[in-house]
């Protein structure tokens, strides 16, 4: 009996991702630990590791495949001595889309339903031939009424295909053909991470009352601070401006715990505990890694964590539990010059800041003007869950903590 | 001073030109209709609309003359011929006056005269060769549609050789009739006066009636015509008339090429139509023609700037609803919108003799030619409840799948009131359905749109009631 590779949970919550590519074809030989496939979910790229030992015998699903559940059956290793009649019943069994077995009736042969709010407009004809052809339907241009794809659209999509008959004289629309002229232009089909962001900033922007309040932040005691800190003998990690930010973020939310939110439709979350999310871009967008509990955590520590996961990021390492479920985020653009900018709301997060860079400008002290290093923070809030007053609040103790770093000994 | 400056002017108000114009009023276009004669053009005068009237009248009469299949009495049933056709004229002359009706709540000028094209974007009008003001516009549609084909020798001459016209305006009811041609033309008339009583006999040169048809189901209309007692003769041809005042004697050369003379009292030329492209200034203009028509790109433009064509007269398939659907495709167009170009597969066909005759799409032989891989499904009428509590047991629905994708190809409908079914075939094959909507579509009982289903699940192995 063929050994059965399934699609892999990568996080408790994970129901569904994309079989993104096989590293192993057909006939391939398996070792134990060799790579067998690459799989993408919202937001990261995991390997599937070989636990036996034999011959990829059967690749049942097509890499490019979205949506394809957890525990369905995506391929099978015929063990020593098994030969490829062996994979005749075993695919058999699974000739039928392997729907979880479930104690209610089975639905009719029914599609992975697409995601609400995100549902895609497509011919029946469309989507049969798109998974015939093993055509993602999201990276497919629509060119029917109101977007809707349609057949030709497919076959245009599919690889190696021609375009169809000249029913009229003028050429066919090309892949992502835009409705006006334009100059030559190169269309890059949406990765699954950029579709997430697509639609959860969209979403975001569309839903939530976003507010700003701001401050600037006289930064020369902190610098002191953080210099005497790094300088110390035997400093392992060098301690950042923005681990500095992180640990403070998280000792102003406990002082005002009604920023520390998150929104729901029936409820507003009250956390627990800060755990910071800190945005990284990473190659073709970004993620947002979590440092947990960061109000209970050491500043080393913060800075040895923040390094990693950034490095991990990049990597395209993170588990889903490094990168979900942050209750706060941070984002900071300082290190890149930008003085001052807006970020849009990590739903169901109820706030994120924006980090400016500390530069040098000319401040008023007690009627006299003089020079400091002064960084600008913004915070954007969902106006559903906070208020002005807790926004004010909030960005005052951030500043008053960042400002006098002594407070961080509290 | 009437106004003479418009953002369009359509030259032929038929039914692509009326529709047109009154899509570019609702578009906020001023738009203006040129039309010489009859507003609704062919299509309500002189040939969709008419032709049905004068189809029920024969419909009813076929119904009264067999009371006894029903259970009823019908003693003395006759007809008058002169009140049949003066029906006909009245159901067109009350649409004609709609239409007016229309253009005018839509604030279309309308123009009564003859148009034509006098340098970019101008229009000439004549009126019983008087000038009337020159007309402009940044955009002209020329609409002027199409007219009998007439073959060497066997043109109608309007006294014992008719066009459609005298077909729907006769001076006898002639006893013995001879019809060139077995399109839909030729068949609808062949069918009206063979059940009003005529002897007709039907010549087609090529080997099937209803050449565009599925050959199946122009077998099978065949078959019910021949039964009715009409002479069909296909693979001939009519090599001579010999005219005198009151009858033709025509040499009919049949599929063996034997030749025979049959002598009639009227004969109709059915053999076409062609495009009006003559005589509107078109040879001012960088337009090209091909076939008595003017070639168009799919938003109908010409390869003269601001001169489109639509209708028959830019082409087949010569169809009132492929005019109207064309017309509203270009004005949109013109109008700034993003309108979707016609798919030339999915324009149905209808043919109104007894049994009628609908279809879209590729036919089985077509199909096949193209490489498809086929699943076919057909039902036939005598299965189904309603055919048979209507007394209407011939027929058949045919459908055509690729069995590759379940793409609907082609469906082909032979049978009492397969005109009206047809729609639903074309919806199905515009959403691009596969079978497996089809089937689980529910269809009413009991109704002749259950055979439509029972095809699709034939085609697949799974009908029901056979």
């Amino acid at each position: 009996m063929p050994i059965q590779i399934l699609m892999p949970a990568l996080s408790p919550t994970m129901t569904e991702g994309t079989l993104a590519k096989w590293v192993k074809a057909e006939g391939d030989t398996v070792a134990s630990g060799d790579i067998l496939a690459e799989i993408e979910t919202d937001k990261a790229t995991m390997e599937i590791e070989a636990i036996d030992e034999g011959l990829l015998g059967k690749i049942l699903v097509a890499e490019g495949t979205e949506g394809v559940p957890v525990n369905q059956l995506i391929g099978l290793i015929l063990e020593d001595g098994e030969d490829a009649s062996a994979l005749e019943g075993a695919s058999a069994l699974v000739a039928a889309p392997a729907a979880p077995p479930a104690a209610a009736a089975p639905a009719l042969a029914a599609p992975a339903p697409a995601k609400t709010g995100n549902r895609i407009i497509a011919s029946p004809l469309a989507r049969r031939l798109a998974t015939a052809k093993g055509v993602d339907l999201a990276t497919v241009t629509g060119s029917g009424p109101k977007g809707r794809i349609v057949k030709r659209d497919v076959e245009f999509s599919a690889p190696g295909a021609s375009a169809p008959k000249a029913e009229a004289p003028s050429p066919p629309p090309a892949l992502g053909a835009p409705l006006s002229p334009m100059p030559d232009f190169e269309a890059v089909p949406h990765s699954s991470m950029r579709k997430t962001i697509a639609r959860r900033l969209t979403e975001s922007v569309r839903d939530i009352p976003h507010f700003n309040v701001s401050v600037d932040v006289q930064l020369g005691s902190l610098l002191d601070t953080r210099k005497r800190l790094n300088a110390r003998d035997g400093a392992e990690q060098k301690i950042s401006v923005n681990d500095f930010v992180i640990k403070a973020i998280a000792l102003a939310l406990a002082r005002v715990p009604a920023c520390n939110v998150s929104y729901t439709d029936e409820a507003t979350l009250f956390h627990q505990r800060a755990d910071i999310s800190i945005a990284v871009s990473i190659d073709g967008g970004l993620i947002t890694p979590i440092v947990k509990d960061a109000g209970n955590k050491s500043l080393a520590v913060i800075a040895r964590e923040a390094k990693a996961l950034a490095e991990r990021a990049r990597a395209g390492e993170l588990q889903p539990d490094e990168y979900e479920g942050g209750t706060f985020t941070v984002s900071n653009m300082g290190m890149m010059g930008v003085r001052s900018f807006n970020s849009i709301i990590n739903p169901p997060q109820g706030a994120i800041l924006s980090v400016g860079a500390g530069e040098p400008r000319p401040v008023v002290t007690d009627g006299a003007l003089s020079m400091a290093t002064v960084m600008t923070l913004t915070l954007a809030v969902d106006h559903r869950c906070i208020d002005g007053v807790t926004a004010a609040e909030f960005i005052g103790e951030l500043k008053s903590i960042l400002e006098e770093p002594l407070q961080f000994m509290l | 001073m009437a106004e003479t400056s418009f953002d369009v002017i359509i030259i032929g108000g038929g039914p692509g030109g009326y529709v047109t114009a009154i899509r570019g009023a609702q578009l906020g276009l001023k738009v203006c209709v040129v039309e010489k004669q009859y507003l609704g053009g062919i299509c309500l005068n002189w040939g969709c609309i008419p032709t049905k009237a004068l189809l029920r009248s024969a419909e009813i009469y076929h119904g009264m003359k067999n009371a006894e299949d029903y259970g009823l009495t019908a003693k003395g049933v006759g007809f008058d011929i002169k009140k049949v056709i003066a029906r006909s004229r009245g159901v067109s002359g009350q649409l004609s006056q709609g239409v007016g009706y229309l253009l005018k709540k839509n604030n279309v000028t309308v123009v009564d005269g003859e148009a034509k094209l006098a340098g970019p974007g101008r229009v000439d009008v004549n009126k019983d060769g008087k000038a009337l003001p020159l007309l402009t516009a940044k955009h002209v549609i020329i609409a002027t549609g199409a007219r009998p084909r007439a073959l060497p020798g066997l043109g109608a001459d309007g006294k014992v050789v008719w066009s459609y016209f005298e077909a729907l305006d006769p001076d006898i009811m002639p006893k013995k009739l001879l019809v060139i041609g077995s399109g839909a033309i030729g068949i609808e008339f062949a069918s009206f006066y063979g059940t009003l009583g005529a002897d007709v006999t039907v010549v087609e040169i090529l080997p099937q009636i209803l050449p565009a048809e599925d050959t199946e189901i122009a077998t099978i209309a065949r078959k019910q015509l021949e039964g009715q007692g009409m002479t069909i003769l296909t693979g001939a041809k009519v090599d001579g008339l010999k005219k005198t005042k009151s009858k033709v004697t025509a040499t009919i050369q049949g599929a063996d090429g034997k030749k025979a003379d049959i002598t009639v009292d009227r004969v109709i030329s059915a053999v076409g139509v062609q495009g009006n492209i003559e005589g509107i200034g078109l040879e001012t203009t960088k337009a090209k023609t091909d076939r008595d028509c003017i070639v168009i790109d799919e938003f109908s433009r010409t390869a003269e700037p601001g001169l489109y064509a639509i209708g028959d007269v830019a082409g087949p398939p010569m169809l009132a609803h492929k005019a109207e659907h064309e017309g509203v495709i270009c004005i949109e167009k013109i109008a700034g919108h993003a309108p979707h170009p016609i798919n030339k597969n999915q324009i149905p066909g209808c043919t109104y003799c007894h049994p009628q005759i609908a279809s879209v799409g590729l036919t089985e032989a077509k199909a096949k030619e193209q490489g498809f891989k086929l699943k076919v499904g057909r039902f036939p009428f005598l299965a189904n409840g309603k055919a048979i509590a209507l007394g209407e047991a011939d027929g058949m629905i045919k459908t055509i799948f690729d069995a590759d994708t379940g793409q609907l190809l082609g469906a082909h409908l032979v049978g009492a009131e397969v005109t009206e079914l047809i729609q639903g075939f074309v919806v199905a094959m515009g959403l691009e359905t596969t079978e497996e909507e089809l089937m689980h579509t529910i269809f009413p009982h009991p109704t002749l749109s259950e055979m439509m289903h029972e095809s699709v699940l034939d085609a697949y192995g799974r009908a029901i009631h056979i």
